[in-house]
Parts: structure tokens; sequence; C-alpha cells
């Protein structure tokens, strides 16, 4: 029992810090209904500003701490809402989610950049000092004897801290007239605007708020954690299972999930020194139970009079798709016929990722659904190929079913979820995978992190050479691209948009959404995992670095920025991808390119989120107008045919229209048709 | 035996009672109206028929069959097809793919491999049948987020008419239609009614309800105030004081250029 005691008390208070964090996400959530990815990554970079402010330029840290928890984060925080997040709360949890991983990666990037790892220690030490450290009690240890641990004067700073938040907010939203329009913006904002509330107003504090606070927790966590980009970015993920506990709506019961989360975590650290199994899921411990808490949230009813209609990027004719593939196989010979073998294998990782991508133009082109987890799907696959040692059609068709039946097994817990829980799901799974499975020696690529894995063959003949693999790799490519497009051609393209459009109008006409959305998830992961196993065997060696769940987010926001509606944009943003490390070690003016390439992309992501066809609709746009110009100087010469074929109406279907804001017409107002 | 039964049926939304107690029922080939003030719970007494809403009290049964707690999907394979109040077409695809959906989904595989072969040329004659049956034909090439607002509406209703359903819920479906529209309307009504089917409309364009409805159910506060037929429920004192009680705030949800009193006919 004092063992226990003395494990589980710690936890408390880091349960504390995830608190706030946690309260400050559904603060933001439940009043602007954007649920903010980068929470987290707002609180690592303001923890490094603290850190820069008293560490660096030597401010007084109280002072520090003042000026970025109350000025420098409510401002962000306000710009922010006004110029990001403002009435993404409406659109498709797609826009929306894409929106804040743009965030994400940007401000990982632009931390990075400002602040790069292997300068820091030049200029300052890389580390911030607990509070109130002096308290000792005589003999050089800070902090009191309580249940036989020792409590630090951080450590009950922070309990304080949250003690304070909680109350502040209690009094906030019920005690105030903006806490009460805050609570009511929730269920209504345009209500809200007819009773004279301003709803903008009350989301620009709310995003106030939540920074603040994503803030404070950084700020108490970095003299935990350290000054690191990605850890103190994906604390946020224990602060999204608490947040969850709390459905995203109590915080009560936020709070009381963020201490049992805090205990948990602390009780699992404390018995893995002599249990094997604990030791094992230590360092996934919080997305494992962020998996459990969304499993066991209630079905979430269709929502209606939400969705509307995207301008999709228009689905080529059979003859076009022939020409364009015959293209790309075309430029793909020469390269292979002269290029250097670094060249061929970068050719072959820009396939890979236009593989992956092409499985998100499937999933959230199409479908409207977000993975945060499509580079550990290619993961599996690869695991699935090098481990079988099949190297053929046989061995790669296991590796894709193999990613196909993970991928249905993350679905299938949260088939009766909407889109937002689903994407929190693959977080969870991609640090779970990348924790433990991965790191496994039986099943995942063990201690030495890298298996091996041979080249492919088919029908018996063996493409041994880079560059005939490398064609073989594009082949497959352009074969999946083709498949994805007759697919949105036929019944289940057709069922997959209006599914995205309306899921209640789907159901009522009855489809099960349920399977319908496991089976794509699943087919979305197998094309992941295609890539994958492609990948193992262009390397030969491959490891778990090359699926890092950190880089399934670039990948995400790339499709999207090239345009995660069409096989152009896949194949665009899988040469971009390519290129990015490439870049990235790159430098302009003897400043390195580093952290501003991720910026860039954030940055363009956010820009693009709105516009699901990103930067390839321009293409086609500039394609059909060149197209319409021969056309019109053809018709002038020749007569006029009868419009005929399904093929037509298809393109007709897809053409990007200026859709007018439809009129949405409620009881009581009078209908002007 | 009717269809539609549905009985006791109470929604609370946390403190709020959205519906208390409703108990009304729908028979085949007859046009049931469900009036009331706005708030009275017409939508969500929708939402609970439907699926989309769990009743916290309540039964529905269609057909005898108790279905309170079936899922969505499967009363529409019971023959259950429903309009929404605030759109719900599918907004990137054409009018006519709209309804394709509709009959993709309601034949389902085993129904698509029945129609293998079939030439598509036919099946494309049978939705513009039905596109011209509920006058959208000439929208049918048109992306659904850019007709106006009555044709989504009556797209809506072709879209359920495609899985030929027994029972019929529509949730306001004249407005946005102007007066020939609405007539032209009202007689489909009586022709699918006469062809056997329910159905239960919300409406707050009286003439319509007057002069379509068999039979109607008035809503107020969630609970079934009236039942009876038009004649019945327009000299209903009860009827009165709820619209009365409301006339400045729902005088525009009865008709663009009419005023509740003349609606209602009632006189003081």
């Amino acid at each position: 029992m004092e063992t226990f005691l003395a494990l589980a008390i710690p936890g408390l208070f880091t349960g504390a810090a995830y608190a706030i964090a946690a309260s400050g996400l559904v603060l933001t959530y439940t009043t602007t209904r954007v649920f903010n990815i980068a929470h987290g990554a707002f609180g690592m970079v303001l923890s490094f500003v603290f850190w820069d402010l008293s560490v660096r330029q030597g401010w007084d840290p109280l002072l520090a701490l003042v000026v970025v928890i109350l000025v420098i984060a409510p401002l962000i925080g306000f710009v922010v809402q006004r110029l990001i997040t403002r009435g993404l709360g409406n659109a498709p949890v797609s826009v929306s989610l894409v929106v804040t991983v743009g965030m994400f990666v940007g401000l990982v990037g632009l931390a990075q950049q400002r602040w790069p790892e292997d300068r820091v220690e030049v200029d300052a030490p890389r580390f911030v000092e607990p509070f109130w450290l002096t308290f000792a009690d005589g003999d050089g240890v800070p902090g009191w004897q309580i249940g036989g641990t020792t409590i630090t004067g951080h450590q009950l700073i922070t309990i304080l801290a949250s003690i304070a938040v909680a109350a502040a907010l209690y009094l906030l939203l019920t005690r105030t007239r903006i806490g009460t329009a805050m609570r009511a913006s929730v269920d209504n904002p345009d209500l809200l605007r007819l009773f004279g509330g301003k709803p903008d107003d009350a989301a620009a504090l709310a995003w106030m708020i939540g920074m603040s606070l994503a803030a404070l927790t950084g700020i108490l966590m970095v003299s935990v954690v350290g000054l690191s980009y990605v850890d103190l970015t994906l604390l946020v993920v224990n602060a999204y299972a608490a947040a969850l506990v709390g459905r995203l709506k109590s915080l009560p019961m936020t709070f009381v999930g963020a201490m049992v989360i805090g205990v948990v975590e602390a009780l699992v650290a404390g018995y893995s020194v002599d249990n094997e199994l604990l030791a094992t899921i230590k360092p996934a411990v919080v997305p494992l139970v962020l998996f459990v808490v969304i499993v066991a949230m209630p079905q979430a009813q269709l929502r209606i009079g939400q969705v509307k209609g995207m301008v999709s990027a228009p689905v080529p004719t059979v003859p076009r798709m022939g020409v364009s593939a015959g293209a790309v196989l075309l430029v793909t010979a020469m390269v292979v016929a002269t290029g250097s073998e670094v060249t061929l294998l970068r050719l072959g990782t820009a396939a890979t990722f236009a593989i992956v991508m092409l499985s998100l133009v499937l999933l959230t082109g199409y479908g409207g659904h977000v993975s945060l987890a499509q580079l550990t799907f290619a993961g599996v696959g690869a695991l699935a190929y090098a481990k079988l040692g099949e190297p053929n059609l046989l061995g790669l068709g296991v590796a894709v079913l193999v990613a196909a039946a993970v991928g249905a097994l993350v679905a299938l817990p949260v088939l009766r979820l909407t889109g937002l829980y689903l994407a929190l799901a693959t977080l969870a799974f991609a640090v779970v995978m990348e924790k433990i499975v991965f790191k496994n020696d039986t099943i995942g690529f063990g201690t030495g992190g890298a298996v091996e894995a041979q080249r492919l063959s088919i029908l018996g003949y063996r493409f041994e050479s880079t560059g005939s693999y490398v064609f073989v790799m594009v082949a497959l490519f352009l074969l999946v691209g083709v498949a994805v497009l007759l697919v949105r051609r036929g019944v289940v393209g057709r069922m997959l948009i209006a599914m995205r459009d309306s899921p209640a109008a789907c159901g009522t006409l009855g489809l099960d959404l349920r399977w319908f959305r496991v089976g794509l998830f699943a087919a979305s992961a197998g094309i992941a995992g295609l890539a994958g196993a492609l990948l193992a065997g262009l390397r030969g060696v491959i490891g778990d670095t090359d699926f890092v769940f950190f880089n399934s987010l670039p990948l995400l926001l790339l499709a999207v920025v090239f345009g995660i509606t069409s096989v152009t944009g896949a194949t665009l943003g899988g040469i971009g991808l390519m290129l990015l490390p490439v870049l990235q070690a790159e430098s302009v003016g003897g400043v390195p390119l580093g952290g501003v390439m991720f910026m860039v992309i954030g940055l363009g992501a956010v820009l693009a989120g709105r516009d699901p066809n990103g930067l390839s609709s321009y293409l086609f746009r500039g394609g059909r107008w060149v197209e319409q110009r021969l056309r019109t100087r053809l018709s002038a010469s020749l007569p006029q045919l009868p419009p005929a074929g399904a093929d037509d109406v298809h393109e007709d279907a897809e053409e990007p229209v200026a859709a007018p804001a439809r009129v949405e017409v409620g009881p009581g107002v009078p209908a002007r048709g | 035996m009717s269809l539609l039964e549905v009985d006791d049926v109470v929604v609370q939304f946390g403190g709020v009672t959205a519906v208390d107690h409703a108990s009304f029922t729908a028979e085949a080939g007859q046009v049931t109206g469900l009036i009331g003030p706005n708030g009275a719970g017409k939508t969500t007494c929708f939402n609970v028929i439907s699926g989309l809403q769990r009743p916290t009290q309540g039964h529905v049964r269609l057909d005898g069959r108790d279905i309170t707690r079936m899922p969505v999907h499967r009363r529409s394979k019971r023959g259950m097809g429903r309009t929404f109040q605030r759109l719900e077409a599918f907004g990137s695809l054409t009018v006519r793919e709209n309804v394709q959906v509709a009959l993709d989904i309601h034949r389902g595989l085993a129904g698509r491999l029945r129609t293998v072969g079939r030439p598509a040329r036919r099946q494309r004659a049978d939705i513009d049948a039905l596109l011209e049956r509920v006058g959208v034909a000439a929208y049918a090439d048109d992306r659904a987020d850019s007709v106006p607002t009555g044709a989504a509406r009556l797209l809506e209703l072709a879209r359920c008419l495609a899985a030929e359903p027994t029972l019929l819920l529509l949730d306001e479906p004249s407005s946005g239609l102007d007066e020939t529209e609405t007539d032209d309307f009202g007689d489909l009504l009586r022709e699918l009614a006469a062809e056997g089917t329910a159905i239960v409309m919300v409406e707050h364009d009286m003439d319509l309800v007057m002069g379509v409805c068999d039979t109607i159910r008035v809503l107020d506060f969630g609970e079934v105030i009236a039942i009876g037929d038009p004649a019945a429920i327009r000299s209903d004192p009860r009827v009165q004081q709820a619209y009365l009680g409301y006339s400045d705030e729902t005088a525009p949800a009865d008709g663009v250029d009419e005023t509740p009193t003349t609606v209602l006919e009632v006189t003081r």
C-alpha cells in the first residue's frame, strides 16, 4: 500500500498538468467546434518562448511567465481565431482537422527553425529549472515527505495552478455574461447572434484562454520533459485522452480523467520495473488509454443540416487516364534510362509516397475521413512483406491484406463514432505502433530497428536492378490510381461522395454507414500497406525510422496542399514529400532551410485546407481553359455532336462551379425559392 | 392496425422536454398532417420515427413491429423514407446522381447482380421518369447544391421514392415552392396516397395541409393536443389557443403573404 501511494501521488501532479491542457482543449472545442490538434504544439512553442525569455535573455522568470501566459499566448489565440479557425466549426471535420494539423506541423517547424537543436548549447543551457526549488528540508533534497514520497515545490505549484484554473473556469462559465455566451454558442451560434450575443467574441475568448492554458501546461512540464519539439507537443495526446473522458464537454469529468491518467501512467511506470507486460506497454500507456476511452464513447448521433457539397476535382475519362498514365510511364522510362542510382532511389521514394497519398484520396478526398496514421499502415505493409520473405505477387498481396486487416481493426471499435474520433483513434494507434509494436523483436522491426527485404519478382522475373524495380513501382502506382478513379466513377464512388455530403441522408436511404466506413478504411490502409511493402523491396533494409508517426502529418498536409481529390494531386504530393528532406538539408544565404519547409507546408495546409482540390485545381483550370479554346475553334468548323454517354455526364458533374450558398430554411422563416 | 404507431414517446434534451408523451398513428393510403407552432417538437418526432434520435421513453411501431431501437438504415429496408427540413441533398452530385445513389443503396449488392446486363439506358430512363414525376427533370444535370431550395426538397422526395417506400415522412416539403408548384406537389401527394403510401407531413402552409391531408395531428410543447380531420382541427379551440398564443411569432411561418388568423380562419 505504501509503495502504491508512493507511486501514485506523483501521478496526481502530472495529472494536474494534463488537466490544465485538457480543459483548454475542451473549452475551445465546445465553444467553436474546432478540435485543436495543435494544442500541444502551441504549448511547446510557448514554453520555448518562456525559456528564451527567462534563460537566454535572462529575464526574471516570474516576469517571463506573466508575459508569456497573459500577453503573448492570448494574443496568439486571438490572431489564430480571427485569421485561421473562424467559421471552421461549420466546415466538415476533415477540413478543421487538416487546418489544425497544419498549425501543428508549422509550429514544430517554427521551433526547429527559431531554436535549432545544434546551436542552442552555444548560447544558453537547454534546460528550464523547476519552480520553487529553494525549499529544501535541510539536507539538500527539495520538497516535503508525504506518504513515503517526496513532493517538490514545483509539483505543489502544478496542483495549485490546476485548482486555480478549475475555479476560474467555473466562475467564468457560470457567473459571467460572456461565459454564458460561450456555453450558448456551443449549441447554436446563429441563434446566439439573433439574440444579440456575439459568438465571435466568445470564440476569440475561448481561443485566448485555451492558448494561455496550453502555455501554462507547457511551461509546467518543460522542466520534467525537457525542451523537446516532439515530446512536448505529444504531451497533448494525454490531454486528448482526458478531454475525451469528459466527452469533450464536461470540465469536471475532464479533470477527473486527467488525474486518473496521470496516476495510471505513474503506476505503470513504477510497477514496470519487475513486470514484463507493463514494461512493454509503458512507453504508450496513455495512447492505449486514449484508445480505450474512444471505444467506450457513446454512440454518436448523425448530425443533420451540417455538411454541404464540395467542389471536387474533375474525374478524367478513360482515354484521358490512358494518355496521362502513358506520359508518366514515358517520363519514368527516361529517368530510369539516364538517372543515377540516387535519382532512382528518390523516384522510388516519391512513388511510395504517391501511393500512400492515393490511399488518402480514397479515404479523405472522396470519403471525408482523416487518418493521421497512414505511414504507420505503410509500416505494417513493409513489415508483413519483409517478415514473410516471399518477394513475389503473393507476398505483396498478403502484405496488402495484413495492412487492410489492421486498418479495419482500428476502424472497427470506432465505427459508431464520427470522423473526429476516428482520426484521434488513428493517432493513438500510430503512437502505440511506434512505441510498442514496431520495437518488438518478434513482430516488429526489433531492437536493431531494421529488417531486410528482397526485391519483387513477378511471374518468375525478378526486378533486381533499381531502375526496373522503380519502373514497376511507378506502374503499380498508376494501376492503383486508375483503380481509385474507376471506383470514383462507379457505384461505390457515388456512395462515398454521398456519404461525405450527408451521412444522415445515406442512413435514412438505407446505407449501413458503419460497415461501409470500415471497408473504406481497410481499403485505404491496404493501399498504404502496398506502398510500404514496395518501399521495403526498394531499400532492401527497412526500419521503424522510415515510418515515424510524425511524418504522417506532413504527408497528409502535402496531399491536401497538392489536391487530395485527384490522382494528379497525389503524384505531385509524392514528389513534393520526397523532395522535403532534400530541401531541408539545403540552406539559403547561410540560413539552413530545415524547419522552414515544415512552416511552409503547415501554412500551405492552413490556406489550402478549405479548398480540397489544392494546387492541382489550378492545373485543371489551366488545362480546361486551353481545351475550351481548342474546342471553340473546332466546333466552328465541325457540325455539333449530340451529347452522349455517361462519361460526359460525369465530367459535367464534377466541373467545379461556384456553388451559391445554400439557403437554409428553418422553421418560421418564410421560404424564398 | 395502423401502419405507423407512435406510442407515448418522450424526448428530453437535458432539462428540456422536446416531445412530451406524444402518441399518434398514420394509416396506409392517407396523408397525415403534423402541425404545430415552432418548437412544438415536430421535427424531433420525425427524428425519433426515422431513428436519428433515440427517445427517452416510449415506442415506435411500423406495421406492428417495434422499431424503437432499430438502426436508421434498417428502417429504410422496412419501407420508410424521409426528407429533411434543413436540406440533406448530396451537394456534390447532380440531381440525377442523387437519385441514382438512392437506387444503388436500395437495390444493394444482390439487386445489382440481378440487374447486371440490364441496359444502363433503361435504368436512366427510370430515374428520369421519377425526376419528371416530382417535377425536377429540368435540373437533372445540375449539381444538387446549385438548384433552388424548392427543387432540392423535391429532389429529396424523388430520392425517397426510388426506394419505393410504404411510409413517407416529409419535413416541410413545400417551403421554397411557388403557388403553382405547391398545387402540383399537393396533387402528387394525393396520387402517392392513392397508390397506398402512408404520408406523414410536417408543414406550415395551411392551404396545403387543409387541402391534402386526410387527418391532422396538432403538436404543442411536445404534446399532441388535437387529432382530427381538417374541418375539426379548424374549429378546435385548443388549436386556436396554441396558434393565437404565438400569433406574432408564428406569423411568417404559415406562409409568405398570409397571416395566421386567416390561415386558420379563426374568428373572434
